[in-house]
């Protein structure tokens, strides 16, 4: 069995679990945080990303063990203050998400995006870097301009946060 | 996934001491982990080398790099000191998998498992690198061994590359559609009194060099120089991604725009 510490949205969390355990294992089950989701099982659909540290993974190809020690942030860290986070917003304004499964994982990777690129990121950039990102409803479309949307939000609101 | 132990290591002889017969290093696990939920591995210790120190981190010295062994690929990609120096091996940090894959896949762990895919065997290939580990200095030539084969010991841990930035240098690479893995990738190094090519993706053997196109390109480092060289079907891969004749032709495809690429 493994001790992991960690860091979840904020809150210190310890658990002993089998070593074996993924880290969407440990957060889905042992901290009932549902919203980070298991669509491929096989590393490649991102409906399990979290920011592991500051940066977008793959929780079900990362051990909890792993990340013992480190700050998760899942889909349930973003909202505060009964306010949905920017790119929250944005998904919903735009129509981001129809069956709504891979959304977790795409405003997660969304984020990490507007981490790496900016507030001002263009078309092409999110649709490039949404490769680890697979929805089989929407063709994307809407998701690409709600990531584009959100990502100005972000901006103006880190530009507000400054001043 | 079947039970297994989990260890974090705190230094090379920490780890060294808890590999055992059946254990397995764990880099990033961005293959590792995949291939043990489909239980096609099933190794009894998970020894974690992330938190020892001094195994990541990149070092650019004039003409001179060293490249940590768990360096991420999202690092290698985004290394601005590495790019000027070779960019196509950023650039080919930034084709690995996907962004989330990249923050945690590493060049050592790549290099230690020589997938016949992987993007890195070619490149330490071509750029005629050194491979560290905690025993000795290897030189990639005598590395790669074969398909998920390298020359490194039982419990031997990879620790960094090293090599000499080549005058010019190019990659290109033609992604399965799917998977993203190299069904060919070609990288070639000018490296001023030679010319040095890396296959991947394509051989049977795994990770290889063309003589014939590294002669070629030494006396004329151009795409039309290689109209002459020919790719043996017989050494390619054949699945239902592709056939050999298909791949062989894919492999002189690259290697041109790969040249093309190159500065």
């Amino acid at each position: 069995m493994a001790k992991v510490e960690m860091n979840v949205n904020g809150k210190a969390v310890a658990a002993t679990v089998d070593d074996r355990t993924l880290l969407v294992e440990f957060l889905r089950e042992e901290r009932n945080l549902t919203g980070t989701h298991i669509g491929c099982d096989t590393s490649q659909c991102g409906a399990c990303v979290v920011h592991v540290d500051g940066k977008a993974v793959k929780s079900c190809t990362m051990l909890a063990a792993q990340a013992s020690g480190s700050d998760v942030t899942t889909i349930e860290g973003l909202a505060g203050g009964g306010e949905l986070h920017p790119m929250q917003e944005a998904f919903r304004q735009h129509h981001g998400l129809q069956c709504g499964f891979c959304t977790p994982g795409m405003i997660m990777a969304a984020i990490d995006i507007v981490n790496r690129h900016g507030p001002d990121v263009d078309e092409k950039t999110i649709r490039h870097d949404l490769e680890g990102n697979i929805c089989r409803c929407t063709g994307y479309h809407n998701i690409v301009k709600s990531i584009a949307a959100g990502a100005k939000e972000m901006g103006g609101s880190m530009k507000q946060a400054a001043e | 996934m079947y039970e297994t132990n989990y260890h974090r290591a705190d230094s090379l002889a920490d780890a060294a001491s808890k590999i055992g017969e059946e254990g397995k290093y764990l880099s990033g696990g961005q293959t590792l982990l995949p291939t043990m939920k489909q239980r096609l591995a099933a190794p009894s210790d998970l020894i974690d080398l992330s938190k020892i120190n001094g195994l990541s981190g990149i070092e650019v010295n004039g003409k001179s790099v060293k490249i940590g062994a768990m360096t991420t690929h999202a690092e290698v990609a985004n290394h601005s000191g590495l790019r000027d120096a070779c960019h196509a091996i950023s650039e080919m940090g930034g084709w690995i998998g996907d962004p989330h894959v990249r923050h945690r896949g590493t060049i050592g762990g790549s290099i230690a498992n020589n997938d016949p895919a992987a993007d890195y065997p070619s490149a330490m290939l071509a750029l005629n690198a050194t491979i560290h580990t905690d025993q000795r200095e290897i030189a990639a030539d005598d590395f790669f061994t074969g398909m998920f084969d390298t020359a490194l010991k039982e419990g031997e841990i990879v620790t960094a590359v090293s090599f000499t930035a080549p005058e010019k240098c190019g990659y290109e690479k033609f992604r399965n559609p799917a998977s993203r893995y190299a069904m060919a990738g070609v990288f070639v190094a000018h490296h001023g009194d030679a010319v040095r090519v890396g296959v991947t993706g394509a051989s049977s053997g795994g990770v290889y060099r063309p003589a014939d196109m590294e002669e070629a390109l030494s006396d004329n480092f151009s795409a039309d120089a290689l109209d002459g060289c020919s790719v043996d079907e017989g050494d390619m891969l054949s699945d239902i991604h592709g056939s050999a004749e298909y791949r062989a032709h894919l492999v002189k495809v690259m290697a041109k725009r790969a040249v093309a690429a190159a500065h």
